[in-house]
């Protein structure tokens, strides 16, 4: 086995295709990296052939920080792997060190937690939808996302007095009960929020150009979603039936229909 | 939820899919194993490492086709030092299983599993990268989310959390 040494170089810029393709650097900084991602593309005209990605610009150490910090104090961390997922990365952290203590926590810390993770859930797809659509031309889709995703935020700031960094989540529980009001705002939310998918619908679902820059491109097929590891959304889209809250149910999903 | 204790005794365990695939197909891979918390965890000599994923993964008792993860441990001071832990799913049988290997601090090298599932590359770099433990046969192994001329394996357990180095 060589040397630590042998594995330190720049990534390899030769082409595959010869003199047909040219080698373009995408990155650090771009409009639609959405955060610091640099990408060595090989390009046959407008047809990418190989792709290196660059990683680890935003790399903050967060295992290494949690080395010298005591259990409770980890949570703030989890909120910051993912700032669209404060919750749901908040739940995983929990729920790992109460499976650890045998911890069994009330009802209705549960089922607070799982009304949330499925906001913080709502919240993400709102931002992945919104950015997505206006990366490929459809700016309107992204202001209507955002319309929603406030509501969503103004929930989580009346919970955790944060919109963001929540750091609501217990070990055992939740920091505080739901706020007086809560419960009917949320009522109100899922009431309307339906709708409103529908309208994200009607502005993409039958929409030329956005059929035309999705459709077929970057197909992966089931096969291939196994064996580079895909999970969540993107292997459902590669046909892979599997729902972890449905089919290994964790934290209470046990008890919801699918 | 009162926890139960741990199952070591393989005897105990045989019945498990897991163990029993590895039992009547690869025994002398398998080290030893531990039913903890509604986990399963198999310990795997190191030279059968790649048949016994390849086994787990194609046997039709098991099923385990997803790699979900892959990481490792750092146990520094004791030996062998570390453990490269993969994390098996089915997504047939709905079941989970981890698999750890364990690796000597000296010369920290293991099979690179690429070769049964491609997604595994960025995670080995991870480990490389991060615990400095090598993968023999991976493709292109590089650091990944360090800088190309950093010094040290920051996840490693005596590689201090602040401070200059």
């Amino acid at each position: 086995m060589p040397s630590i040494d042998q594995f330190r170089s720049e990534p390899v810029v030769e082409t595959i295709g010869g003199d047909r393709t040219m080698v373009l650097n995408m990155g650090p900084q771009h409009p639609s990296t959405h955060g610091v991602l640099r990408l060595l593309l090989e390009i046959d005209g407008e047809t990418i052939v190989r792709i290196k990605p660059d990683i680890g610009f935003l790399h903050t150490g967060i295992e290494k920080t949690c080395e010298a910090k005591f259990y409770q104090q980890v949570i703030p961390m989890t909120d910051r792997i993912d700032y669209l997922c404060p919750m749901t990365n908040n739940f995983a952290y929990v729920l790992a060190v109460e499976k650890l203590l045998g911890l069994e926590i009330p009802p209705r810390a549960m089922w607070i937690r799982l009304m949330l993770n499925e906001l913080t859930r709502i919240n993400s797809h709102l931002v992945w939808l919104g950015t997505h659509a206006m990366d490929i031309g459809a700016m309107t889709v992204f202001l209507y996302c955002f319309r929603e995703r406030e509501e969503i935020l103004k929930m989580f700031e009346m919970v955790a007095g944060q919109r963001m960094m929540t750091s609501y989540f217990r070990i055992g529980g939740v920091s505080m009960d739901l706020p007086l009001g809560f419960l009917d705002y949320i009522k109100n939310f899922a009431a309307y929020f339906p709708d409103r998918i529908e309208q994200y619908s009607d502005l993409l679902t039958n929409n030329p150009i956005w059929l035309g820059r999705t459709k077929g491109v970057a197909l992966i097929t089931k096969e291939d979603a196994v064996e580079l590891m895909l999970s969540g959304p993107t292997a459902r889209g590669s046909g892979i039936d599997w729902d972890l809250r449905r089919d290994m149910p964790y934290g209470g999903y046990d008890q919801l229909n699918f | 939820m009162a926890l139960q204790p741990a199952i070591t005794d393989l005897e105990l365990l045989k019945e498990r899919p897991a163990v029993a695939c590895l039992l009547s197909g690869l025994p002398q891979a398998l080290q030893s194993a531990k039913f903890d918390r509604d986990e399963l965890t198999l310990w795997i000599d190191s030279i059968h490492l790649l048949d016994a994923l390849n086994l787990l993964r194609t046997s039709s008792g098991t099923r385990f086709t997803v790699l979900a993860d892959l990481t490792a441990l750092d146990w520094f001071p004791s030996e062998p030092r570390f453990e490269v832990v993969y994390s098996l799913l089915s997504y047939e049988r709905h079941e989970r299983i981890r698999i750890k290997v364990k690796v000597n601090g000296a010369d920290p090298y293991i099979e690179s599993v690429t070769g049964l599932w491609a997604g595994a590359s960025p995670f080995e770099r991870e480990v490389f990268d991060l615990f400095g433990i090598r993968f023999q046969g991976h493709p292109d192994l590089r650091r990944i989310l360090m800088p190309d001329d950093w010094e040290g394996h920051p996840l490693r357990k005596d590689y201090p959390v602040e401070g200059y180095r």
